[in-house]
């Protein structure tokens, strides 16, 4: 595997740092300026990114050494398939979610917009630096860093139920990482005295030193508990609680930037720290797969009861970032294969499916799933956005979904774990019963009268005449759900250039090269 | 006369003479005094940067006090861990004075401001004493400086702090007495009271009663002056009353040279052979710090009061250095010096950002915080910064002492130690987030008016100062260990 | 026995220091403390000149030019010079706690801690 050293990894992170400084600079007074420099940032960091891509193709690996601060602490970026896949991913939705949160804060007159999007753009130079990480060292920086610099995202509306949501986002995230996972990095380099992501694991050579194995699966543990950002259970509950921010943040965050952060570092951390013959040995995989299992079918049970749009969206969320984690541990190929995929087909719906609730909210103010009767007629646009999301988080063809829940099954078969089948199996089945309802009863089912809307969150809209005209939202919005959801459906077809890049992982980490 | 061959007893003598000198100064004009401990100070900085700048090139320095050879005479020892401290103890005093000025007029009535410098500047002289000196009894005259000086600073504070500081006197008294003691028997047993001297003769003679009777009482001693658990008890009141430019140069550098005296004692007059094999001393040191971190934690969660919420934490801070100390490994001390380095800037700024609080707010209480952002984003950024590096968060510098501490307490083998370290980086998230919360989401509900409303720049500056020196630190942390605290750690690790 | 006699300069310092300890600790009235804190200190010097001293009637180190210099005849004159200096500090620390003292009773109009302490907890 050839390396190259080149600036640009660095480039395609600092370039939305450069414009959160532009943004605060130019600030308030003129928004349009403001609001250019985010778009700029996020055309500029997609094309960084995507002119990284051909090299990767011709397997090879980008390096750059920015800061050497200590013997093993070094900041430096690495830029493999697996990163550049997360990187494609995250700046190319930051592009569409810029235009829809500028839409969105436009309409709804949110306040201090400056500080919305100079955290956003924050959050984006983060994500980048997690995705091309070389090292753990970096990985945790940068994960410290998203985790403070969405925290004003989340608790921007600044209400009372707002900040409590930021202060539990705020605890779980930090708490665990500062206790759990610093502890895990510190031990990771205790026992192996580096923290360079390797092909095949930095963790069998110190075993081969004698690290002990019950000490190795307690670093696994405690890496486990500290990427909290993965919501696995018992760790998830921030996330429904972090939906109290504007949706936009909702959607780029917490469909791509925090939640696929996490998974992405558990990704790396089991073949790269690891490595799939480590953990195969200590029998950790499957524990794994049947912990993210658990994760799984709970978190459907749980969406199913939830009315409110946006929580039904974060405990699905919560579910399918466990597919991730699920198709990583059965630690076969099609398993690997299948959970990159999902990063990214994941990604894409959920984004479109919070879009649309966002959209919904800008639109009629309903949050509630059983204020939705009737709707699609009223947004045909985003109700078929809506659907196709939703039929690709089900996993039917022709949406993206399917060809993630495939290879995961694939892989269950290859590591012979048939029970996971079933957990695939159970779970469908959960998610088509929550989201199908929605779908059936946007389009079918003929809006209630307005005057039985007495009760909840929406009882302050009855003096008002409760918008008798119901119609899309503004172009700004709609125009990126539509963007997004064609993804969705366009990743069923051509899944080959992301799939190629899974290959090349999947060779590099098993044997091979 | 060459200056920088005289530079180690310049440092003492300038800040000396000038203490008083400021006096006379003061009774003729006032308003002259700050400028003045601003070049005394001031040139104290340029000295230590140049004794450190010598040390690195040339290796330790010896001075003669009068030429006369130790041990009779009094030698000035300068190594690398001397210049280290000396340098951070002249930058805190020096950034701190040019903060002091407009808190100090707010805070203090304007008759009192030159004996306020009068004894700031005595302070300073006290620590680089302590500092560059290489003879324990010199340490002793020097930390009784240093300590009435403090006192007297303290008690000019508010309405309780003549009380606080009574309680410092006789808790502080005790404690150099004890150090005293300790002189004593070691003056018995070898008949030496110069530090090489001690270290060449006392091997011989380390299974005897009173050398280990000698080495409680310096521990004691210094346990009391730098506030370590459970003889912490005076710290609390005394700085949370003193004025806020006081507590934030006491709390940055009395603590940190008391730890360097403890580093002194136990691992240069005594060998770490001695300190950590023949006594458990360390493993003692080590559990009394667990304790202190996390009761210092604890009970700075409890706290409303800001700069007291600071001085519980300060003590669980005191309690971070000591542990890396006991652990007796390289990465420890390292660790440790590190962090007597970081912590020192992290608790000035904190310490400043209160009293910058103290200036516009007129309160202490963390709820005066509420809503701050807008009126004074910049010291808040720098409450930012150092509240994140007191949660050990990189980049900023806390988490790379951080690092090094647990990786200490890992390598020993002591897990309790890790989990006590990482314990408290969590309560300080939980300390430290609240308080965010309230500066940055002030929400609808509380009414202030949102203009731009910031300290004056001789407060600000320093604050925004101390705020990227924490990020800086922490990039060059890697250099700061290579080229001056890997040469500090003791032989033997 | 022989322990407590032969060296009974030890035992007079600690008894004293302990005295003064308790004065400090225990005492509720800030003049006793300080009484206590002088004591304690006084201990201290005592001890360190007690140190000084030779059995054998050692005299006090007065030289003069040409003198044969034989050490057992002369007391060590260093303790005693340490004490001078310790002396001073602990004169300054007197005065600064005087201060202080003086300060409180100006605050309180009182110097005992229990009523200081209960004037400030009516304060709140």
């Amino acid at each position: 595997m050839d390396i190259l050293v080149s600036i640009k990894p660095v480039l395609a992170m600092a370039v939305s740092l450069a414009a959160a400084f532009l943004i605060l600079i130019t600030g308030e007074s003129a928004r349009n300026l403001r609001e250019t420099w985010t778009i700029l940032a996020a055309v500029i960091k997609f094309l960084i990114v995507a002119s990284m891509l051909p090299q990767i193709l011709d397997n090879k690996v980008i390096e750059y050494t920015l800061v050497s601060i200590a013997p093993g602490l070094l900041i430096k970026f690495r830029v493999d398939a697996l990163g550049i896949f997360f990187g494609l991913t995250a700046s190319f939705l930051w592009i569409i979610t810029s235009f829809y949160s500028i839409g969105y804060v436009r309409s709804s007159n949110e306040h201090a917009q400056t500080r919305y999007f100079m955290c956003f753009s924050i959050a984006l130079s983060a994500t980048m630096g997690v995705a091309f990480s070389a090292n753990m060292f970096t990985t945790f920086l940068f994960y410290e860093i998203i985790t403070l610099c969405t925290f004003p995202l989340v608790g921007h509306k600044g209400t009372q139920e707002a900040l409590k949501g930021a202060k539990r986002y705020l605890t779980y995230l930090l708490g665990t990482s500062v206790a759990f996972q610093l502890l895990a990095v510190i031990l990771t380099y205790h026992t192996a005295g580096t923290l360079d992501f390797s092909n095949h694991g930095i963790m069998s050579a110190a075993r081969d030193r004698g690290a002990s194995d019950a000490f190795l699966t307690v670093i696994f543990v405690l890496y486990m508990a500290g990427i909290t950002k993965a919501a696995m259970m018992p760790f998830h509950s921030w996330l429904p609680a972090a939906m109290v921010a504007p949706t936009p943040v909702s959607a780029l965050l917490h469909a791509v930037a925090v939640v696929k952060t996490g998974v992405f570092v558990v990704v790396k951390i089991v073949l790269h720290i690891f490595g799939i013959d480590l953990l195969r040995q200590l029998g950790l995989g499957t524990a794994l797969a049947y912990f993210s299992s658990f994760t799984i079918i709970v978190a459907s049970v749980i969406a199913l009861k939830q009315d409110n749009l946006k929580r039904r969206l974060a405990y699905s969320t919560v579910s399918q970032l466990s597919y991730v984690i699920l198709g990583v541990a059965l630690l076969t190929p099609s398993g690997i294969t299948g959970s990159i995929m999902h990063i990214v087909i994941h990604a894409f719906g959920k984004i479109t499916l919070f879009f649309t609730a966002g959209a919904i909210y800008i639109a009629s103010h309903k949050t509630e799933i059983s204020q939705l009767d009737g709707i699609g007629k009223k947004m045909p646009f985003t109700m078929a956005a809506f659907t196709v999301g939703a039929l690709s988080m089900i996993g039917l063809p022709p949406f993206g979904g399917f060809i993630s829940k495939w290879y995961i099954a694939i892989g269950s078969i290859e590591a012979r774990e048939l029970p996971i089948i079933l957990v695939i199996a159970t779970s469908t089945i959960l998610n088509a019963c929550y989201f199908l309802p929605v779908v059936y009863a946007a389009f079918f089912k003929e809006p209630k009268p307005a005057h039985t809307h007495s009760h909840g969150s929406d009882a302050y809209q009855s003096p008002v005449t409760h918008h008798p005209s119901i119609h899309e939202a503004p172009a700004m919005m709609v125009v990126p759900l539509i963007v997004t959801a064609i993804g969705v459906v366009a990743l069923f077809f051509s899944p080959s250039r992301f799939l190629e890049l899974a290959k090349i992982v999947v060779s590099s980490v098993t044997g091979g090269n | 006369m060459n200056i920088q061959a005289q530079a180690p007893v310049l440092i003492i003598i300038i800040p000396l003479l000038a203490s008083l000198i400021n006096i006379l100064i003061g009774t003729w004009r006032r308003d002259l005094c700050y400028p003045f401990a601003l070049i005394v100070l001031g040139s104290c900085l340029l000295l230590a940067f140049n004794i450190m700048d010598t040390v690195i090139n040339t290796g330790t320095i010896h001075y003669r006090i009068g030429g006369w050879a130790p041990p009779w005479g009094i030698e000035y020892v300068i190594d690398h861990l001397n210049a280290f401290i000396a340098v951070i103890v002249t930058s805190m005093s020096f950034i701190v004075s040019v903060y002091s000025r407009r808190s100090i007029e707010k805070e203090l009535r304007a008759s009192k401001i030159p004996y306020f410098y009068t004894l700031y500047i005595l302070l300073t002289t006290g620590l680089l004493g302590i500092t560059v000196t290489g003879d324990v009894f010199n340490i002793y005259v020097f930390l009784e400086i240093t300590s009435l000086a403090g006192y007297a600073l303290i008690a000019i504070g508010d309405e309780k702090a003549p009380m606080a500081s009574f309680n410092y006197v006789v808790m502080g008294t005790i404690g150099a007495c004890f150090y005293l003691l300790g002189v004593g028997y070691l003056y018995i047993m070898t008949g030496s009271l110069n530090i090489a001297d001690l270290q060449r003769l006392l091997p011989d003679l380390y299974g005897s009663t009173v050398i280990l009777v000698a080495f409680a009482f310096f521990l004691i001693g210094v346990s009391i002056k730098i506030a370590f658990f459970p003889l912490h008890t005076w710290l609390p009141d005394a700085y949370t009353h003193a004025p806020s430019a006081v507590s934030a140069v006491v709390a940055s550098t009395m603590t940190k040279v008391g730890a360097y005296v403890m580093i002194r004692i136990t691992f240069t007059v005594f060998e770490p052979r001695f300190s950590s094999e023949i006594i458990p001393m360390t493993s003692i040191l080590g559990w009394s710090s667990v304790l202190a971190i996390i009761s210092g934690s604890v009970l700075a969660l409890a706290q409303t009061d800001f700069k007291r919420t600071l001085s519980y934490i300060l003590i669980a801070e005191v309690g971070y250095i000591v542990i890396g100390l006991s652990v007796g490994n390289r990465a420890g001390f390292t660790g440790s010096v590190l962090h007597i380095l970081n912590d020192a800037f992290m608790v000035a700024c904190l310490f400043m950002v209160a009293g910058a609080v103290v200036y516009k707010k007129g309160s202490r209480n963390i709820d005066a915080f509420t809503g701050l952002n807008k009126r004074m984003p910049f010291t808040m950024a720098a409450f930012g910064i150092a509240a994140i590096s007191m949660i050990g968060v990189p980049p900023t510098a806390g988490f790379f002492s951080k690092w090094y501490l647990v990786l200490g307490t890992i390598e020993a083998g002591q897990w309790v130690f890790a989990s006590a370290l990482l314990f408290s980086s969590l309560i300080n998230a939980v300390i430290f987030v609240r308080i965010l919360e309230k500066v940055y989401f002030n929400g609808e509900n509380v009414s202030i008016p949102q203009s731009r409303d910031e300290v004056p720049l001789s407060m600000l500056f320093p604050v925004i100062f101390m705020g990227a020196g924490i990020l800086v630190l922490g990039l060059y942390s890697g250099d700061i260990i290579s080229s001056v605290i890997q040469h500090t750690v003791p032989k033997g690790f | 026995m022989e322990f407590v006699i032969g060296k009974y300069n030890f035992w007079v310092y600690i008894v004293l220091m302990m005295i003064g300890f308790y004065a400090m600790i225990a005492k509720r009235n800030l003049v006793k403390k300080l009484v206590g804190m002088n004591i304690f200190q006084t201990a201290i010097i005592l001890f360190f000149v007690s140190i000084a001293s030779k059995k054998g009637g050692a005299t006090i180190p007065i030289l003069q030019k040409g003198m044969t210099i034989n050490p057992s005849q002369y007391m060590n004159p260093l303790p005693h010079v340490l004490m001078l200096t310790a002396i001073v500090v602990m004169v300054s620390t007197f005065g600064v706690a005087l201060a202080l003292i003086m300060m409180i009773y100006k605050k309180y109009g009182t110097l005992e801690e229990d009523e200081i302490l209960e004037i400030e907890r009516n304060r709140k």
